[in-house]
C-alpha cells in the first residue's frame, strides 16, 4: 500500500565556500528517495541559499517508507566540470510513519560529509500521509513503535509483554566491494552509510512485520548492532522485547506519582501501588481479542491479493536479506550443537526459498515461526520491570560462542569468491541463515542455563560480538528468572502447572532474591540462608545479575562500580588454529573474571551485583576481558565474609608476615569500604527494640561482627574460619562451613593478584559511580547532568609484554579513565556518574581502546546523608539454625577443581594444555550437569563449532561463595516502599525546578543570554531527573562514516575523534529537535570503530548511536514549553527575546 | 606505552576557566599543567600529574576547537548547540585584550608589518607571543568585517561579534584609531592609556564623524564628516581677528576671576592656548595633521597648563568658559561649529588632562 512523501527545501545557511574565485557558492539540492530524484533550481553566489521549493512528492510503498532514508544531498553547481558534493543529509522517515509520534519533521540539519565533517546546514520539511494498510499479508509493519529504553517507556503501560523478538541481515560490506578500489573513499563512505541505513531499517520493519504478528504494538529494549565482518560482509541484527503498551494520559495522577520519583520510576509505570495487592490493575487485564497467540491457521493463506514480498520488481537497492528464524529453526531441533545443522539446512533452505516465493506461503512459515521461536525463547531484553513483574532472580547466564567468519559459505554454491563478486547478491542471500543458527545455538545454551537455575525465562539479556579478521566471538547474557506469568501472553513462557513459587508471595523488596531452584537439587552448590529480610525463604549468599537493580529492593548503604579487568596473551594464528586458542582461553578468562568481581565485591563488603556485563575483545595477539557491574549490599541477603589470605608454607616466617600484611591491608580496605558505602547492616537489637525484648535471645549480631575472620585456620581451600571475636559466632562455628573467602598466595602472579585487588582507588569525596541507571541508595537527584562520552587509546610499546604486565596497564588504564572523569567533572559534585558503559576493543595489534559513554548528575548531598535512617527494618522473631544439606566432599570436591585452574593459568598460556581443558570440562559436568556438552572442537567443513565454553564460568561464579552464616527464619514487614515515595515528594518539593548548571562556568553564563537555542539534552538513562517525558517522537538510530587525509591538520587522531564525536552529538540533537524533540533518552554509542595510519596522514571512523527522541518538560510545568509544540523552527532558529 | 588518543566530549562542553584563561595567555600545555599543578588544583580533587595532563590536553584541544567558531561568531547564534551559553562566554574572554599590548599597536597599520614587530612588543609588554597574535588577529578580523559595514560602527561590532557592550565599545575605538591612523606612540602620548583613547575615539565617533548626523553611510562611524572639517576653517577667526581675540580673553577672564589659583598663567597663556586650539581645528583638513591631533592637544594645551600648575578642575572651569564665552561674541557667527567641536575637545581634554 502506498503512501505520500513529501519533502519541502525550504533555506541553507552557513555554507562553505565551494568557489574560491568568488568566495561563494552556487548551491542546489538533490531529494532521493528510494529511486526518484528531484532537484531544486541552483541558489547562484550565496553561502546562505533560499531555496523554498515547492512540495517534492514520493509516492512509494509504506515498505519502502520504512527502509528508506530521504536522502537529501547539497551540491555546487559547476557549469564546466562535474558539480561537487557539498555534503548530506539522511532522514529517517519512520517517526512519522507512527501515529503517535512525530507529526512532522522540520528543522535545520547539519550537512555532512564524510570528509569535511559538517558543512553548514539545511533547513527541511517532511511530512507523510500513509493510507492505512490492513492487508495481512503487507510486508511492512507501519506503526510499531521501537524504544531503546529498556523498561517500559514512562507515559505507557505495558498491557502485555509478548516476548523476545530477533533478526538480522546481511550484506557485503560496501568498503569490501571490488568497485572499492576505483570509487573515491567519499562515494564508498556514503555508499556504506546510506547502506547501513537502509539495512536498520529493512530490519526494524521486520521486527515490527514479527511483532504485529504477536499481536503487540511496541519493541521495547531494542538493541540493534552491526557487526562489520570484513571480508565476510555486515551484519545488522537486532533484538528486542515485543509488547503491548497502552498509552497513560499524561493528565493521569498515577502518573505524575510515577515522575517525582526517579529512583522508582524505571519499573513502574502507571501505578504506584503496592504491588502485593495492586498487581492486578496494572497488568491483569486479558486482552483475549487482540493479543491473543496466532494460531498457524491464521496465517494460512486464503487470499493472494496481496504481492509478493521478493517480486523482482523492487528496487535494486534491495540488496540485503534476511534471515528467517523458523525454516534454520527446524531442522535443528533436539540438536545439541548447530553445526552440522547449519549445514544441513543449508540446501533444505535453498528449497525452501525457492518454493516460497509468494508471499502466502512465506507468510505461514514464518508465522508459526514465530509461535515456536516465542517459546522457544523466553527471553527479554528489559533490565527494569514494573513491580510484580519479577519472581525471583536465580543468577546470571551467559554462552559464548567462536566461530570462523571465513568458513561461512553456502556449500550449495561452492565457495570461490570469484563468484560472489559476480553474483554476491545469491550468496548472501543464503549468509543470514548462518548467522541465526549460530545465534540460535547461543540462545538456546542460555535457555538450558536459565532452566538449570530453575527458571524459566531470561531477563536483561543482551547480545554481542566481537570480531577479529576472520574470528568472531559471539556472547550473550541475561539473568534467569522466573516472571509472573500473568503478564504474559499465554504460551510464552513453559510453566509447569506443579510450580509453587507463585503461591506464596513474597515482600516486593526481596522476593526477588529468593532462590527460584530447588534447594535439595540445587544446580551448583550454594551456601543458602533464610532471606534476612522475610525470614521465609532461602536466599544464595551472593546474588549476581544483568538487570538494574529493582526499585522496590531494599538496600543496605549505596552502591558502586565494581570492575574487572583482565588481558591474556595470545599467540598470533590464522584459521582453525586461533580459534581453538581463543576458545580454550574463554573459559579461564571467564574465571578469572568472576574470580575478581567476586574478590572486589568483597572487599566492598557487598554481597549482588547489579548490571552485570561482561565483555571480551578478541585481538591479533591477545584477549581484553572487562566485566562491570554495580555492587549492592542487598538486605536481604547474608553479610558477606572478609578476605583470608592463605600462603603455601606456612614454615617460611618472612612470607608469613608477608601475608599478614596484606591481610591487614585487606582488612582496612574492608573497614574503609564499609564506611565510604554506607554499608551498616541493620543492627537487630538496637533498631527494634521490640523483637530485643521478645523471645528471642540468639539474635546475634552475624552480620555486623567483624567480617574479616582471624587467620587462624589458615588452609588451603575453601575451610571454615571463625569469623567473629564474639562467643556467640563460636557457637555458630559449630555448624561447620563457615565462610571467609581464601586467597592463596602460592606464587608471584597471586601476589599480583592480590596487588591488583587494592589498587581500584575508590572514587574522590562526593562522587559515586556504578552502570545501573540509578545508583542505589542515592534517592534525591537534582537536575544537573552531564552526558560524555570518551575515548582513550592506548599504545603498547613493549613487545615482551606478560599477562601480568597487561593487565596492570589494562587496570591503570581503565583507572585512570575513572579518575579523569572525576575530575574533569569535579564542579558537579555531590554528584555520580551512572551507567558507566566501558567498551573495549583491539583495534590493532598494540593498541586497546576504552570507550566510555555516561552520564553525571548532581544529587542533594543533605538528603542523601538522610537516607540511611529510613532502612528498612527487619524483624528477626525466630531463629531457626539449619544446616545445608551440601555433602561437604562434594564441596570440597569443587573448590579444588576450581582453584585449580586458576592458579595454574594465571601464569601463562602455554600452561593451557588439553589436561587444563579436561578439567574444565568436568568442573562443567560438576556443575551443570543438566548443560548439554558441546565443548568439542571438531573442525567441520561448513561450519566450525568452536564451542561455547563460556557460560560455564558464569555458573561458576556461583560457586565461588562464602560458606555459611547461620540461617534464621523471621519475618519482616517492611514499610520501605511507601517511605521512600513519601520521602522523594519531600525531595522534590525541595530540589529546584530550575535546572541547575552544568558548571560553575556555565552557571557563570547563564546569566548572559541574547537569543536562546533550544538545548537538547541527552542522557543513557531513561529518565531525565526532575524532567517529565510527555510524548515519545520515535528511535534515533545513526550511523556515520567520518574520514580524513589530513590528520595531522586535524589535530592528530585526538583531534579528529573529537570533533567527530561532537559533530555525531550535533547531529544527533538536530535531528530530535526536527522532530520538535528536545531530550534523548536511552542514548548509547553502539559503535566506534577507529582505523588509523599517523604514516599516511589518514584515518577513519565509524560510529554508531540510538537513542528515543523525546519531549519532556519540568516537573513543575504542565504544558511543553512554547519552543517545543513549535514545531517550526524549534532548534536552531534563535527566539530572540525568548530566554 | 603510551596514550595514543584520549578524547572527552560533553553533551554541553565543560570548560575549565582557568586553563581557558592559561591558554588565551599563551601557555604551553606543559607550562599549564604546571602552573594549575601550583595553583593546588590536585589537592582538591585527589588527581594525578597524568589526570592533570590529559585535561589540560583535552581543554586546549576544545578550545582550538572552539577557536573556528569564535571566529565568525555570528555562526554561532545559529549553530545547533548546546554550549551557546558557554561559548558567549568564551567569546568575550578570546576577543578580550591586554590594554598594554592594544595601547603598543594603537592607530598603526594592521599590516604584516606590524605583525613581524609583534615579538618586539611581546618582549616589552610581557604579552606572551601568542597571546599578542591572537590579539591582533581579532582587531584584525573585526577592522576587516566592518569596514565594508553601513551602520552604526559599535553596533555593527557588537552584532558580528557578539561582543558585550564595553567590549564592543572599545573594538569600535580601536578601528577608529586604526583608520585614521592617529599618532599614539609618541613618548608625549605614553602617558595615556589605552582607555583613555578610547574614550576620546567615542566622542569623536559619536560627533565628528558622518555618521553623527547621517546614520545610512558606509563608514559612517569611521572617516570624519569632511564637511564639518571644512568648516573648522572658519573658527580661525577667533584668533585672526585681534579684537574678537581680546574681547574673548576679557570674557573669559571676567569669568574666571577669584575662581581658581592660576587665574594669573590663565590670563596670561590665554592668547596662546587659544591658538592652540584654534589652529588644530583649522588644521585637520590635513590627513596627516589629524593623525597628529592627539600629539597636537597634548603639545598645544595639555603642556602648557601642566607646566602651569593647574588642577583638574581649573581645566574644567577654563574650557567651559572658553567654550561658553565665545557664544557671546557678537561677531563670531559659528556657534554650530564651535560646540561641535570644542564639546569634542573639551571632554577629551578633560580625560587626557592626568593630574
Amino acid at each position: 500500500m502506498p503512501g505520500k512523501l513529501k519533502a519541502k527545501i525550504v533555506a541553507g545557511r552557513h555554507l562553505p565556500v565551494m568557489d574560491r574565485a568568488s568566495d561563494l557558492t552556487d548551491a542546489f539540492v538533490e531529494v532521493k528517495f528510494g529511486n526518484t530524484t528531484f532537484k531544486t533550481d541552483v541558489c547562484h553566489k550565496s553561502l546562505n541559499p533560499q531555496w523554498n521549493s515547492e512540495w517534492f512528492k514520493f509516492e512509494v510503498d509504506d515498505e519502502d517508507l520504512q527502509d528508506e532514508p530521504l536522502q537529501i544531498t547539497v551540491l555546487d553547481h559547476d557549469t564546466y566540470s562535474a558539480n561537487d558534493a557539498i555534503g548530506k543529509v539522511y532522514i529517517d522517515i519512520d517517526p512519522l510513519l507512527c501515529t503517535e509520534a512525530a507529526s512532522v519533521i522540520s528543522g535545520w540539519f547539519p550537512i555532512y560529509d564524510t570528509i569535511h565533517g559538517i558543512r553548514g546546514e539545511i533547513n527541511v520539511l517532511v511530512k507523510v500521509e500513509l493510507f492505512n494498510d490492513l492487508n495481512r499479508f503487507r510486508q511492512s509493519s507501519c506503526g510499531v513503535k521501537f524504544f531503546c529504553t529498556t523498561s517500559i517507556p514512562r507515559c505507557y503501560r505495558a498491557a502485555m509483554v509478548h516476548g523476545f523478538v530477533e533478526e538480522l541481515v546481511v550484506n557485503e560490506d560496501p568498503e569490501y566491494q571490488w568497485i572499492d578500489r576505483i570509487r573515491t573513499p567519499r562515494a564508498s563512505n556514503e555508499a556504506r552509510q546510506r547502506l547501513i541505513s537502509l539495512m536498520s531499517g529493512e530490519l526494524q520493519r521486520k521486527i515490527g512485520l514479527k511483532v504485529l504478528e504477536m499481536g503487540g504494538n511496541a519493541v521495547v529494549g531494542y538493541l540493534q548492532c552491526f557487526d562489520l565482518e570484513g571480508e565476510s560482509g555486515l551484519v545488522v541484527r537486532a533484538i528486542g522485547t515485543a509488547c503491548t503498551l497502552d498509552k497513560v494520559s499524561s493528565g493521569s495522577a498515577p502518573n505524575t506519582n510515577t515522575h517525582v520519583h526517579p529512583n522508582t520510576a524505571p519499573a513502574s509505570n502507571a501505578c504506584n501501588s503496592p504491588s502485593k495487592d495492586g498487581k492486578e490493575p496494572v497488568f491483569g487485564e486479558d486482552l483475549p481479542s487482540s493479543s491473543g497467540p496466532p494460531t498457524p491457521f491464521r496465517a494460512l493463506p486464503t487470499s493472494s491479493s496481496s504481492p509478493p514480498p521478493f517480486s523482482p520488481s523492487k528496487p535494486c537497492s534491495r540488496q540485503s536479506s534476511s534471515s528467517d528464524t523458523d525454516l534454520s529453526l527446524t531442522p535443528k531441533t533436539g540438536m545439541g550443537s548447530g553445526g552440522s545443522a547449519g549445514k544441513e539446512a543449508g540446501p533444505l533452505k535453498t528449497l525452501l526459498r525457492q518454493h516460497t516465493q509468494t508471499a502466502l506461503e512465506q507468510r505461514g512459515a514464518s508465522s508459526s515461526g514465530l509461535l515456536l521461536n516465542a517459546r522457544e525463547f523466553p527471553f527479554f531484553t528489559l533490565t527494569s520491570f514494573p513491580p510484580g513483574f519479577l519472581v525471583h532472580v536465580g543468577g546470571v547466564v551467559s554462552a559464548r560462542s567462536v566461530k570462523l567468519l571465513d568458513r561461512i559459505h553456502n556449500p550449495a554454491l561452492g565457495n570461490t569468491r570469484s563468484y560472489k563478486l559476480l553474483d554476491w547478491n545469491s550468496v548472501t542471500a543464503d549468509e543470514p541463515e548462518t548467522r541465526d543458527a549460530w545465534w540460535e545455538e547461543i540462545r538456546q545454551e542460555i535457555k538450558s542455563h536459565a532452566k538449570a537455575l530453575g527458571c524459566h525465562a531470561v531477563v536483561g539479556y543482551s547480545e554481542s560480538t566481537s570480531i577479529c579478521e576472520e574470528v568472531c566471538i559471539l556472547s550473550a547474557s541475561g539473568t534467569a528468572a522466573i516472571l509472573n506469568p500473568r503478564y504474559m501472553r499465554e504460551g510464552c513462557l513453559d510453566i509447569g502447572s506443579t510450580d509453587h513459587r507463585f503461591e506464596d508471595p513474597s515482600p516486593p523488596s526481596c522476593g526477588f532474591c529468593h532462590i527460584p531452584y530447588d534447594e535439595l537439587n540445587m544446580p551448583f552448590p550454594a551456601q543458602l540462608t533464610y532471606c534476612y529480610h522475610c525470614r521465609r525463604q532461602k536466599v544464595p549468599d551472593v546474588l549476581f545479575t544483568t538487570i538494574d537493580l529493582p526499585s522496590e529492593a531494599a538496600v543496605t548503604g549505596k552502591g558502586c562500580l565494581i570492575q574487572a579487568r583482565l588481558c591474556r596473551l595470545k599467540k598470533k594464528a590464522q584459521g582453525e588454529v586461533n580459534a581453538t586458542a581463543i576458545s580454550n582461553l574463554l573459559p579461564f578468562m571467564e574465571y578469572e573474571l568472576h574470580t575478581q568481581l567476586m574478590n572486589k565485591l568483597k572487599l566492598r563488603n557487598m554481597n549482588a551485583l547489579f548490571g552485570l556485563h561482561i565483555q571480551i575483545s578478541v585481538g591479533e595477539n591477545m584477549l581484553l576481558g572487562l566485566a562491570s557491574a554495580t555492587g549492592v549490599y542487598l538486605t536481604a541477603l547474608p553479610a558477606p565474609g572478609g578476605i583470608q589470605i592463605a600462603g603455601k608454607t606456612p614454615g617460611d616466617l618472612s612470607n608469613e608476615h608477608h601475608i599478614l600484611t596484606i591481610q591487614k591491608r585487606i582488612n582496612d580496605t574492608i573497614a574503609k569500604n564499609k564506611e565510604l558505602y554506607q554499608i551498616n547492616p541493620p543492627k537487630l537489637f538496637a533498631l527494634d527494640p521490640e523483637v530485643f525484648c521478645g523471645i528471642n535471645m540468639e539474635l546475634t549480631e552475624e552480620g555486623l561482627g567483624s567480617p574479616i575472620p582471624e587467620p587462624r585456620q589458615r588452609s588451603r581451600l575453601f575451610r571454615s574460619h571463625s569469623e567473629s571475636s564474639d562467643e556467640l559466632s563460636e557457637l555458630d562455628l559449630s555448624h561447620g562451613k563457615k565462610d571467609a573467602f581464601v586467597l592463596e598466595i602460592d606464587d608471584t602472579d597471586a601476589v599480583e593478584d592480590i596487588h591488583s585487588l587494592l589498587t581500584d582507588a575508590p572514587p574522590p569525596t562526593g562522587f559515586y559511580s556504578c552502570n545501573t541507571e540509578i545508583m542505589p541508595g542515592i534517592y534525591n537527584w537534582t537536575s544537573g547532568i552531564q552526558m560524555f562520552t570518551s575515548v582513550r587509546v592506548f599504545r603498547l610499546s613493549n613487545a615482551n609484554l606478560t599477562n601480568q604486565g597487561l593487565n596492570k596497564i589494562f587496570t591503570d588504564l581503565c583507572e585512570n579513565l575513572l579518575k579523569s572523569f572525576y575530575f574533569k567533572l569535579r564542579s558537579m559534585i555531590p554528584c555520580c556518574l551512572c551507567h558507566l558503559n566501558f567498551t573495549v576493543a583491539v583495534p590493532e595489534e598494540e593498541l586497546i581502546q576504552v570507550a566510555v559513554t555516561a552520564v553525571a548528575m548532581t544529587f542533594d548531598k543533605d538528603q542523601a546523608q538522610e537516607k540511611p535512617a529510613e532502612k528498612p527494618i527487619n524483624k528477626g522473631s525466630s531463629e531457626n539454625e539449619e544446616q545445608l544439606q551440601f555433602p561437604l566432599e562434594l564441596c570440597a570436591d569443587v573448590s579444588s577443581a576450581n582453584t585449580q585452574p586458576s592458579s595454574k593459568v594465571s601464569g601463562t598460556v602455554s600452561l593451557l594444555t588439553p589436561a587444563a581443558k579436561l578439567c574444565q570440562n568436568q568442573l562443567v559436568m560438576i556443575h551443570l550437569p543438566g548443560v548439554p556438552e558441546s565443548t568439542n572442537v571438531s573442525s567441520r567443513a561448513a561450519s566450525v563449532d568452536y564451542g561455547s565454553f563460556a557460560d560455564r564460568c558464569s555458573t561458576w561464579l556461583e560457586l565461588l561463595r562464602l560458606k555459611a552464616h547461620t540461617i534464621r527464619r523471621g519475618s519482616v514487614k517492611t514499610s520501605r516502599r511507601t517511605q521512600s515515595l513519601a520521602h522523594s515528594v519531600s525531595s522534590l518539593e525541595r530540589c529546584s525546578p530550575l535546572p541547575e548548571g552544568r558548571s560553575r562556568s556555565l552557571r557563570s553564563s547563564r546569566s548572559f543570554g541574547g537569543s536562546s537555542v533550544t538545548v537538547v539534552k541527552m542522557t543513557p538513562l531513561s529518565f531525565l531527573p526532575g524532567i517529565r517525558i510527555i510524548k515519545y517522537l520515535g528511535i534515533i538510530n545513526m550511523f556515520f562514516i567520518r574520514e580524513t587525509t589530513s590528520l595531522r591538520e586535524e589535530g592528530g587522531v585526538s583531534g579528529f575523534l573529537h570533533s567527530f564525536i561532537a559533530e555525531v552529538f550535533a547531529m544527533v540533537r538536530a535531528h530530535v529537535a526536527a522532530l520538535g524533540g528536545n531530550a534523548v533518552v536511552s542514548y548509547s554509542m553502539k559503535e566506534c570503530v577507529l582505523m588509523e595510519n599517523p604514516n599516511k596522514n589518514q584515518a577513519q571512523c565509524l560510529i554508531n548511536v540510538s537513542g528515543d527522541a523525546v519531549i519532556c518538560v519540568r516537573e513543575t510545568d504542565q504544558e511543553p514549553t512554547a519552543s517545543m509544540t513549535n514545531i517550526g523552527q524549534t532548534c536552531c532558529s534563535a527566539n530572540d527575546g525568548a530566554t | 606505552m603510551a596514550v595514543e588518543l584520549d578524547v572527552f566530549v560533553g553533551n554541553t562542553t565543560i570548560m575549565d576557566e582557568e586553563v581557558y584563561q592559561l591558554w588565551l595567555d599563551g601557555y604551553t600545555v606543559n607550562d599549564a599543567v604546571k602552573v594549575r599543578m601550583e595553583g593546588g588544583v590536585l589537592d582538591e580533587c585527589e588527581a594525578s600529574a597524568d589526570v592533570l595532563l590529559s585535561d589540560t590536553m583535552d581543554q586546549y584541544r576544545t578550545f582550538q576547537m572552539c577557536e573556528r567558531l569564535l571566529h565568525s561568531p555570528a555562526k554561532l547564534a545559529n549553530q545547533c548547540s548546546n554550549d551557546f551559553p558557554l561559548l558567549c562566554l568564551s567569546l568575550f574572554r578570546y576577543y578580550a585584550f591586554d590594554d598594554a599590548f592594544v595601547r603598543e599597536v594603537l592607530g598603526k597599520k594592521l599590516s604584516k608589518g606590524t605583525k613581524k614587530d609583534l615579538d618586539d612588543i611581546s618582549a616589552k609588554t610581557g604579552v606572551t607571543l601568542k597571546s599578542c597574535r591572537r590579539q591582533f588577529d581579532n582587531f584584525k578580523r573585526v577592522f576587516k568585517v566592518v569596514e565594508e559595514l553601513k551602520g552604526p560602527l559599535v553596533e555593527n561590532i557588537r552584532q558580528h561579534f557578539l561582543l558585550s557592550d564595553k567590549l564592543a565599545r572599545d573594538y569600535a575605538a580601536i578601528v577608529f584609531f586604526t583608520n585614521n591612523r592617529f599618532e599614539t606612540g609618541k613618548r608625549k602620548l605614553q602617558y595615556l592609556t589605552f582607555q583613555d583613547f578610547a574614550f576620546c575615539a567615542g566622542q569623536l565617533i559619536n560627533n565628528w564623524t558622518v555618521g553623527a548626523v547621517d546614520n545610512m553611510v558606509e563608514d559612517m562611524d569611521v572617516d570624519l564628516d569632511k564637511e564639518f572639517l571644512q568648516e573648522l576653517k572658519e573658527l580661525k577667526i577667533l584668533i585672526t581677528d585681534k579684537d574678537l581675540l581680546d574681547q574673548h580673553k576679557s570674557l573669559v577672564c571676567t569669568a574666571l576671576r577669584g575662581k581658581t589659583k592660576a587665574f594669573n598663567e590663565m590670563e596670561a597663556n590665554f592668547k596662546n592656548l587659544s591658538r592652540g586650539l584654534v589652529n588644530i581645528a583649522a588644521k585637520l583638513t590635513n590627513t596627516k595633521d589629524v593623525r597628529d591631533f592627539f600629539i597636537d592637544l597634548v603639545e598645544k594645551f595639555i603642556e602648557p597648563c601642566r607646566s602651569d600648575r593647574w588642577t583638574a578642575a581649573d581645566m574644567k572651569l577654563y574650557l567651559t568658559h572658553y567654550t561658553n564665552s565665545a557664544h557671546i561674541l557678537d561677531t563670531f557667527k559659528h556657534q554650530v561649529v564651535w560646540d561641535r567641536y570644542m564639546g569634542v575637545i573639551k571632554s577629551c581634554i578633560f580625560k587626557m588632562y592626568h593630574d
